[in-house]
């Protein structure tokens, strides 16, 4: 089954290439915030009920911006790659009810778990937080994954026939196969998810040494040291996997100008994008790179300050991961069961009329960015968390 | 597995709309009520403002968690769907997302947590924002509805190379009259619902004189907002049956029981419909158990005409040339041939064969009629080619008319109610009138049931289309196995349940303990 790009139309094209940029930039920044999936995954690290609440409260104040990225990430998706979005939501089905599952287990438990006559309890709520913090992370991670090592499905955009294939053992995991089946890179999928999960659990441990008061806090800034040595080592390990199955895994290639846009598995194909356009985005990778650890360093001296380099490095691998996955003639969510299902930019997008439309509305965009970091500062101008504000009967406080 | 499918986004839809309208109401009361404060400079009106918040937040987390469900049941469960109408529904969402969902998430930050940390007027121009980003978030998701109830060649056409739906007038979209009259109102109803909410507990409060002074000012906030737009759901509602009319006389049909078009067609106030086969009724009467009915009304409603001519179920069946309605044979034959001409396109294309290809398209997109200016191609009514049973063509009569009667009737009760307690309030006696403050407690639910039941009228109302006359149903649904649907409603019926009772006891121990034991 092959099937022509939608349009040669080069407007049309650069139109998918900057949506695909703007999709790698949400998907960057929600790395970023899942800082607070992170954070919940340490819940541990308080000893006594003022530091669970201290740690509760500071990521409480943010957990909406995880789930309005994550909004914006599909909406945008929706809008740009409906086929994408057809495919994949359709298809890799559990994979995406269970991260749904997890944040809505997640939305409701800041507000409820210290509220008296909760029904559940208070550690129930916990237990959510925990889900959400680090298997909603590990199924991100993997699905992220599949968009190197591929899924399998066939689809037929004309008879808009979809159909995902069944394991060798029988069951049609609608997507969860994604992390057991090692024959088509599980491995790599589920070290892309521990990824993803340490990564998530460093910026958590960072976000809350910078958020939460340094002296009344001060067991849990010491807690948090030891926990980002550790991540620090397993991040090290799975991030180390990834790269070589990145490195040396055959990569899904087309050309651009391919009327019959013919996908062909390619030798060192992520390699090749990673040096493609005068290596910026290695240049930009090894930046996000450094940054990171950067972060990770100071953090570990006892500076407060570590999220911000290492939440900017995030940013830039998340833009980086996406652009190598979608980018250089590369489809971004490959088929092992028929490579000429697989989408691509150009087969999966909306029409030229909606990317211009869309691409109007993104303008939008900075100034978004603008409130949320006055926000942010006006939040944060008056100093860290501190036991005095979360025990005021006027705050708001979870 | 379609059934299932149509379950799980139904039960998501509902549980999701117990959460919104009141969010949307309780935001701009909050505004109000911090805004009187600000004004004022009196702790008491904080006090208020602080309190309404707390409830407010309590619902804001389910309200906004289960919105993301939605947004993505579209891919899990209606993955067709997605793909043949992406190109117009993903916009509305994308913006949606930029423009009102971050507004709304990071404004209610400061709303929430901002007290001490920022200025008066900060806060305040917080909350304000909060509200107007809850608002336009409903707003873009209307629009997006609103082109699910009545898809219109001034802003799509059917792309025959892509087999898909494709946005030709962005502005067309967003600006469609039947998106935006229902926005206002459901936005409308959101208001009222909310403030049936802070009159009711007010009133509680006032039968157990507890917290008096807070509640008699509560009260008299969300008498005069529940008066205005109490009195503005029922006048956009109006406006709003009169679009659905127009645009979708199989569901005005339903929702009024009418099997047979008539002139000077009537509204049954109390009946109890039959739902039967309409290619074979006779007469209205033949349709009902038992009926009251006012004469001329529906007409008035759906054609601003008391004589004019509304059409039945059996017209929209059986066609009525007198009024130039086409039958479901004919439109059932002319969508076939659309289906045919689009396959023949493709085998065309797959030959190469551009001659073939110029005609299948020409054949594709020939006219068929005129209405109202507008030119029908044959693609426009391919929809039509995909549904067999002419009786599947109209929604169930039963449940659309209940819905739909019962949303009316209590909407015109909300009306009294807040204009019997407004007046009250202004005389100085609704502290003193215990039968008005019961009725306000026992009025507490039925705006929930009204607007559920305002869900059901508009979305079973639509079968058996998802995008009316475009896509039916039975096609837009993600091919997968029904285990896998089954499963899923069930974690979620499961979660629903847990989350809803736990929502319900921390609401009711934040009202027992009242404005001071909230904070």
């Amino acid at each position: 089954m092959t099937w022509a790009p939608i349009t040669v139309d080069a407007t049309h094209f650069y139109l998918q290439v900057y949506f695909w940029i703007i999709v790698a930039v949400l998907g960057g920044l929600f790395l970023f915030m899942t800082f607070v999936q992170g954070g919940q995954s340490l819940m541990h690290v308080a000893k006594d009920e003022m530091e669970e609440r201290g740690i509760v409260n500071s990521l409480g104040r943010k957990w909406e911006l995880t789930f309005t990225t994550l909004v914006l990430f599909g909406g945008a998706l929706y809008a740009a790659f409906p086929l994408f979005y057809s495919v994949s939501f359709g298809g890799a089905y559990w994979v995406w009810m269970l991260i749904l599952f997890g944040f809505v287990l997640q939305a409701v438990s800041y507000e409820y778990m210290n509220r008296p006559n909760n029904l559940i309890g208070k550690n129930t709520y916990k237990l959510f937080l925990y889900f959400n913090g680090i298997v909603t992370m590990i199924l991100v991670g993997a699905a992220v994954g599949t968009f190197f090592t591929g899924s399998n499905f066939t689809y037929d955009p004309v008879t808009r026939v979809l159909h995902w294939g069944t394991a060798a053992d029988g069951f049609n995991l609608r997507g969860l196969e994604a992390a057991i089946d090692f024959k088509h890179g599980a491995w790599f999928n589920l070290a892309l998810g521990v990824v993803l999960f340490t990564a998530a659990r460093i910026l958590g441990a960072l976000w809350l040494m910078n958020d939460l008061d340094q002296n009344e806090f001060a067991a849990v800034h010491e807690r948090l040291r030891g926990i980002l040595k550790r991540c620090f080592v397993l991040l090290l390990i799975s991030l180390g996997i990834v790269l070589f199955g990145l490195l040396t895994m055959k990569g899904y290639s087309y050309d651009i100008h391919d009327p019959a846009g013919k996908v062909t598995l390619v030798d060192g194909k992520y390699l090749q994008n990673l040096l493609a356009f005068a290596a910026i985005p290695l240049i930009l990778f090894l930046v996000g790179v450094v940054l990171f650890v950067i972060g990770i360093f100071q953090g570990i001296k006892g500076s407060t300050k570590g999220i911000w380099p290492a939440g900017l490095g995030i940013v830039l691998i998340g833009i980086i991961v996406f652009v190598i996955a979608g980018l250089n003639g590369t489809p971004f969510y490959p088929s092992y069961a028929d490579l000429q299902s697989s989408l691509t930019i150009q087969n999966s997008s909306g029409s030229k009329y909606t990317l211009e439309v869309m691409a109007w509305v993104s303008v939008a965009v900075p100034f978004v960015l603008g409130y949320i970091i006055y926000v942010w500062y006006q939040m944060k101008k008056s100093g860290p968390i501190t036991i005095e504000e979360i025990q005021d009967p006027e705050s708001h406080a979870y | 597995m379609l059934e299932w499918a149509r379950a799980q986004f139904a039960m998501t839809a509902i549980f999701h709309f117990f959460f919104v309208p009141f969010t949307l109401g309780m935001s701009f009361l909050v505004a109000f009520f911090e805004t009187i404060y600000v004004k004022t400079g009196k702790e008491e009106w904080k006090n208020i403002t602080q309190f309404w918040q707390t409830i407010f937040g309590i619902n804001f987390a389910l309200g906004l968690s289960t919105g993301i469900i939605h947004e993505f049941e579209f891919g899990t469960n209606w993955s067709t769907y997605s793909w043949v109408v992406g190109d117009l529904f993903g916009a509305p969402l994308a913006v949606e997302g930029i423009v009102a969902f971050f507004m709304e998430a990071t404004f209610a930050a400061i709303s929430f947590f901002g007290w001490k940390r920022v200025s008066k007027g900060v806060h305040l121009a917080s909350s304000w924002l909060l509200a107007i980003g809850s608002n336009l978030s409903a707003l873009w998701i209307l629009i997006a509805n609103g082109f699910m109830q009545h898809p219109s060649s001034e802003f799509l056409r059917f792309s025959l190379d892509n087999a898909r739906a494709e946005m030709t007038n962005f502005w067309a979209l967003i600006t469609q009259p039947v998106a935006q009259v229902k926005f206002l109102h459901v936005v409308s109803a959101g208001y009222t619902l909310a403030s049936v909410f802070v009159l009711g507990i007010s009133a509680f409060y006032l039968l157990r004189k507890k917290h008096v002074e807070f509640a008699k000012k509560s009260a008299a906030v969300a008498a005069a907002f529940g008066l205005v737009t109490s009195i503005f759901v029922v006048v956009i509602g109006d406006e709003h049956a009169y679009e659905v009319a127009n645009t979708q006389p199989t569901k005005i049909a339903s929702a009024e029981g009418l099997y047979v078009g008539e002139k000077g067609a009537p509204i049954v106030a109390i009946g109890i419909p039959k739902d039967v086969d309409a290619r074979n009724v006779s007469s209205n009467e033949e349709t009902w158990s038992f009926k009251i009915e006012l004469p001329g009304l529906l007409s008035l409603l759906g054609k601003r005409s008391s004589d004019a001519f509304v059409p039945g179920l059996k017209d929209l069946v059986n066609g009525n040339p007198a009024y130039g309605i086409w039958s479901f044979a004919k439109l059932h034959q002319v969508g076939k041939e659309a289906i045919e001409d689009l396959k023949a396109y493709h085998a065309a294309k797959a030959k190469g064969d551009k001659a073939a290809m110029e005609k299948a398209k020409a054949d594709f997109y020939a006219p068929v009629a005129t209405v109202d200016g507008w030119t029908v191609t044959k693609a426009d009514l391919m929809g039509y080619g995909y549904l067999e049973d002419p009786t599947k063509i109209y929604p169930p009569v039963s449940p659309v008319f209940y819905s739909f009667h019962i949303m009316v009737a209590l909407g015109f009760w909300f009306i009294i109610l807040f204009a019997w307690a407004y007046i009250a309030i202004l005389k100085g006696t609704f502290e003193n009138n215990a039968l008005l403050q019961k009725l306000a407690v026992l009025s507490v639910p039925l705006p929930w049931i009204a607007t559920s039941f305002g869900w059901i009228t508009a979305e079973v109302g639509r079968q058996p289309w998802t995008v009316f006359g475009l896509l039916p149903t039975k096609i837009s649904a993600t091919p997968i196995a029904l285990q896998n649907v089954q499963a899923t409603f069930f974690l979620f019926l499961a979660a629903f349940v847990i989350l809803g009772i736990a929502e319900l006891k921390i609401l009711f121990t934040v009202v027992k303990s009242g404005p001071k034991g909230a904070h």
